[in-house]
């Protein structure tokens, strides 16, 4: 992280007192007002906050692309002392183009499907620098390898949905820095990736900022991400800059309220729900409609909140040289962070643990579940040709014993939902047993006893699509209780407002359409209405992943909560490690449909590692500039599903093979054993446990 | 501090019911299209409930000294061949498409000839578009195929085909409609339910292990009417149309009710003769009433996605 020397560098974009207002038919909303900001060359402002809180408006603001509705109403926007506001059309299409670039969360809405990667990275030359066909195209594939794309000659040939999610990221990436642009936005460029991708798109961004001269405005949600990746620090609440400083500083000294919330609100790698709290900030993100723009647009969510905070909006309070904050009492008030820890609540689990493990709910064997596909050949037609599969879900077993959680962590496509499903009975089991409270219940829930489908039921991933937006929040509560009769019919209200209650809903709830809720509120509905019948198991498909860290935070309290009034069994399925290991008392590490590693969450996260886990661990964004992480990245891309590799699934990416003799030859012809560990867990990988332990932990948090 | 403290949810203000209504009504207003639709639609749907009590004469009325006449103060929109007034035939030849179904000779129901069709081909449609859509696999595949089948042959000669097979009259012009009508209304509830049925709280009802019937009528339909609801104003207007070519053709209402189509057919031989009256104003009244249908949809439509 450096900064010092570059900030007497040139200036790339000088944003003064910015606002912008969209129409909409309840008139003028206010998107974005009183931001500044300044990047220079060579730096990368990191802007960070939860959605709608105005991050890209900004950027789209800078390039001119508001929408028809949308306008600039103050301020002034500066590009290598070059005022943007009030210029025309044409004059900003050129100024773009030319000195500006974008790159934009998904890259497949960035690239022209149609478009050979090739033609598309030429006209970017061709059009703006006039370079005759051959010199944009040698350009071009010099900078494919200057993004690290494997065999760039091939891959100007090739057509976007021909390259992984990784790649096509690196080629809007190299699009964008085709031009040498002074100024490179980056909206959430890494979200859509996994997290081994995106610690290697991340490292490529780090990588070439030492290279161009461009200044980065980078913007993301994720806290852990900008501590990796930016300089300076802008944080965005509600439209409003709260606060600005170099990243150690505000990491170090978070002096907004709100800052401090977020970072007292998402785990950080290594902690677990026995050792530490999470502090959700209490409501949600106002919409910009409903925004009180005379007092302190945090108020409201605010716990240090005074009068004076109704009354006034304050402005910029000097933390140090260059840090700023929005707040009265940015000076008084001391961090969260600190109280964090906790240490009663780990008596009352371990107790429980003990109590527990012989009494198993849940027991899959070498489960299975296969999806067939046609090859595609003439034969086929005829249901002659060779029938394939896709071996989403193979040979997995797994014990849960009651009242304890699974994690499943693994990357998308490893089939971790896939294997919920099959337990649950929505997908069809190939091959293997689901055994549930000693009793085989493998089959489609169709044909399940009620008694068994009661008693397994499921939270989901998207708070927009889990309820149905047509019946009010009461009525789909009540459809679990009707169903099963879990209550007699007159006490279904009752019961329905006792649910609301235990998931911190007030009673009002009962008539609220799913289109009034905020996406928490959704999701505490959902889980209200998963707990309506009373499950020994609650399967939770990603039920965070969507949802803002602040409201994150408050929604994982509340499923501990859940848990330890009532005593649910609970498998947790997510793709963020930091989670997992705060919620969960197991782990299961996923890929390519196997198990590879299983055991007490504590024995996960620390070593011996199975390789695939070590990886996964330092890819990690951690919420720290100072953090000390492991530098380990996989190479190439997750198997075809359809064609696993032979002997171990993961010898083809395997930074560790290295360690066996004769280079691992023995990982492409053999299955690895499982190999049980001291600590109660089994990795399956053929390097023997001692060597693996000699490989030393991947993070070491700062002091 | 517990996470109860910290999880106060926010305070929304409880929408009245009657707000809720306000709040649809102003996606009406806020397009001029659908206004302008609408107030069309409401002209005509007026006239024909109020038909009885707007004019003097009854639609067979004849009078024998005033054939073929142009408006005056008597007749304001003129009389036909046989001297009965227009104005009092259009507002009756409304009546049969928007207000009653003559179901035989001295019984009616109420809710016209096009509204009728289109409903039976709704619940036809949507049926088989649901089946097909959340079951899919090879009874997707059969009952669209039929379908397609039953689009492929045009859609008048279809119209011509059913009711020369049936006979003419106002049940069998709504069984025509539903007929001719149900592979489109299918086709747009299939799509919808195939969008549908990949949501989560669908998945949410399997779990409970909840029946199909449950999950397509329940969980999927009304989640679908917004769309459904646009395409079945579209399709009355179509079914106006049907019913007016129909009527042209001799297939309609048998004579002597007032059945627009029929009226341009008889008018239109006195067109040359220096009394275009007769053919004029029902083309314009089947005209007026299909473009205001279409506005109104179009209107709606594009405002309810701009609401989104």
């Amino acid at each position: 992280m450096k900064s010092q020397a570059e900030k007497s560098s040139g200036l790339v974009l000088d944003v003064k007192d910015l606002a912008i207002s969209y129409e909409t038919r309840k008139g003028s909303v206010a998107a974005v007002r009183g931001v500044s900001l300044k990047v220079h060359q060579g730096e990368t402002l990191g802007v960070v906050g939860e959605s709608g809180c105005g991050k890209s408006t900004i950027a789209f603001g800078i390039v001119g692309h508001l929408g028809p509705n949308g306008r600039i109403v103050n301020g002034s926007i500066g590009v290598e002392g070059e005022e943007l506001v009030g210029r025309s059309e044409e004059e900003l299409r050129k100024l773009r183009g030319d000195r500006i670039s974008m790159v934009y969360q998904d890259p497949m809405q960035a690239l022209n499907p149609s478009l050979r990667i090739g033609d598309q990275l030429i006209e970017v030359l061709t059009f703006h620098r006039k370079l005759s066909r051959r010199e944009a195209r040698e350009r071009s594939v010099a900078m494919l390898k200057r993004v690290y794309m494997p065999d760039p000659d091939s891959m100007m040939a090739r057509y976007p949905h021909q390259l992984s999610g990784g790649q096509q990221q690196r080629v809007v990436i190299a699009m964008a820095l085709l031009n040498n642009p002074a100024l490179l936005l980056m909206d959430e460029p890494t979200t859509a990736l996994d997290v081994t991708v995106e610690a290697a798109v991340l490292d490529l961004i780090e990588d070439l900022k030492k290279d161009f001269e461009s200044g980065i405005v980078f913007i993301t949600h994720n806290l852990g991400v900008v501590a990796r990746v930016s300089n300076r620090l802008c944080v965005m609440y509600a439209g409003e800059m709260v606060e600005r400083g170099p990243v150690e500083q505000i990491f170090k000294r978070p002096s907004h309220p709100y800052t401090r919330g977020l970072l007292a609100c998402v785990p950080i790698l290594g902690e677990s729900k026995g050792d530490s709290l999470l502090h959700p900030i209490r409501g949600h993100v106002p919409p910009p409609a409903e925004r009180d723009l005379g007092a302190c647009i945090f108020h409201p969510r605010c716990d240090y909140a005074t009068d004076k905070c109704r009354a006034a909006r304050p402005g910029f309070v000097d933390m140090s040289e260059d840090h700023l904050a929005r707040c009265f009492y940015a000076r008084d008030i001391e961090d969260r962070r600190r109280t964090r820890k906790r240490a009663r609540i780990e008596e009352t689990i371990t107790a429980r643990e003990e109590a527990d493990k012989e009494n198993v709910l849940l027991n899959l064997e070498r489960l299975k579940v296969y999806y067939e596909q046609e090859a595609n050949s003439v034969a086929s037609i005829f249901g002659l040709g060779e029938k394939k599969y896709v071996k989403a879900v193979d040979d997995v077993s797994i014990v849960v014993p009651k009242g304890r959680t699974l994690g499943v962590v693994g990357e998308s496509g490893c089939g971790k939902s896939t294997l919920v499903k099959g337990l649950i009975g929505l997908e069809e089991v190939t091959g293997g047993e689901v055994e549930f409270l000693g009793v085989d219940v493998n089959k489609p829930v169709k044909e399940r006893d009620m008694k068994w489908v009661q008693e397994m039921q499921m939270v989901f991933q998207n708070p927009d699509s889990t309820l149905n937006p047509a019946y009010s929040v009461g009525r789909q509560i009540a459809r679990p209780l009707k169903r099963f009769g879990t209550v007699p019919r007159d006490q279904i209200k009752g019961e329905v407002i006792r649910l609301l209650r235990a998931v911190r809903l007030d009673d009002y709830y009962y008539d609220r359409l799913p289109r009034q809720l905020s996406g928490g509120e959704k999701q505490r509905v959902g889980i209200a209405r998963a707990l309506a019948s009373q499950p020994d198991l609650v399967i939770c498909d990603e039920p965070v992943s969507a949802l803002d860290v602040s409201v994150q935070a408050a929604v994982i309290n509340l499923l501990l909560e859940i848990q330890n009034t009532f005593d649910t069994t609970m498998i947790f399925i997510a793709h963020d490690l930091s989670v997992v290991r705060y919620f969960s008392d197991e782990v299961a590490v996923m890929y390519l449909g196997q198990i590879v590693e299983i055991g007490p969450a504590e024995s996960i996260y620390s070593p011996p590692y199975h390789p695939y886990t070590e990886a996964l661990l330092s890819a990690v964004p951690i919420p720290d500039p100072e953090a000390d992480q492991a530098h380990i990245r996989l190479s190439g891309n997750v198997p075809s599903a359809l064609n696993p590799p032979s002997g171990c699934r993961f010898h083809t990416r395997c930074p560790r093979r290295a360690l066996l003799p004769d280079e691992g030859r023995i990982c492409e012809e053999e299955r690895p054993p499982w190999r049980q560990s001291a600590r109660g867990h089994r990795i399956l990988c053929h390097i023997p446990l001692k060597e693996l332990e000699g490989l030393g932990p991947v993070v070491h948090p700062a002091a | 501090m517990s996470p109860s403290e910290a999880t106060t949810p926010d305070k929304i203000k409880t929408v009245h019911p009657s707000r809720r209504l306000f709040e649809s009504l102003s996606v009406l207003f806020a397009s001029k299209v659908a206004l302008v639709g609408l107030l069309i639609v409401f002209f005509w749907v007026f006239v024909a409930v109020c038909a009885p009590w707007l004019n003097s004469y009854g639609p067979m009325e004849q009078d024998w000294k005033a054939p073929n006449q142009g408006p005056s103060w008597s007749h304001p929109l003129g009389t036909d061949e046989l001297g009965r007034d227009l104005w009092a035939r259009l507002m009756y030849g409304a009546r049969v498409v928007l207000v009653i179904l003559p179901v035989s000779d001295n019984f009616w129901i109420p809710g016209g000839t096009a509204l009728w069709g289109v409903f039976a081909s709704l619940v036809a449609g949507a049926t088989l578009g649901l089946i097909g859509g959340y079951r899919g696999g090879w009874v997707d595949e059969v009952v669209m195929r039929l379908l397609d089948a039953m689009m492929s042959i045009p859609i008048i000669l279809l119209y011509l085909i059913i009711v020369a097979a049936i006979g003419a009259s106002a049940v069998n012009v709504v069984l025509a409609i539903a007929i001719v009508g149900t592979p489109g209304i299918a086709r747009l509830v299939r799509s919808l339910a195939l969008d549908i049925r990949t949501r989560e709280y669908i998945r949410a009802a399997e779990t409970r292990g909840e029946s199909q019937w449950f999950i397509m009528f329940v969980e999927i339909l009304p989640n679908a009417r917004g769309p459904i609801i646009i395409d079945a104003m579209l399709r009355v207007g179509y079914a106006i149309f049907a019913m007016g070519t129909l009527g042209f053709l001799g297939l309609g209402l048998p004579p002597p009710s007032p059945d627009w189509g029929s009226m341009v057919a008889k008018g239109r031989e006195f067109i040359l003769s220096g009394s275009p009256w007769a053919a004029l104003w029902p083309s314009i009244a089947i005209a007026s009433l299909v473009v205001g249908l279409n506005l109104l949809a179009d209107g709606l439509r594009e405002e309810s996605m701009r609401y989104q």
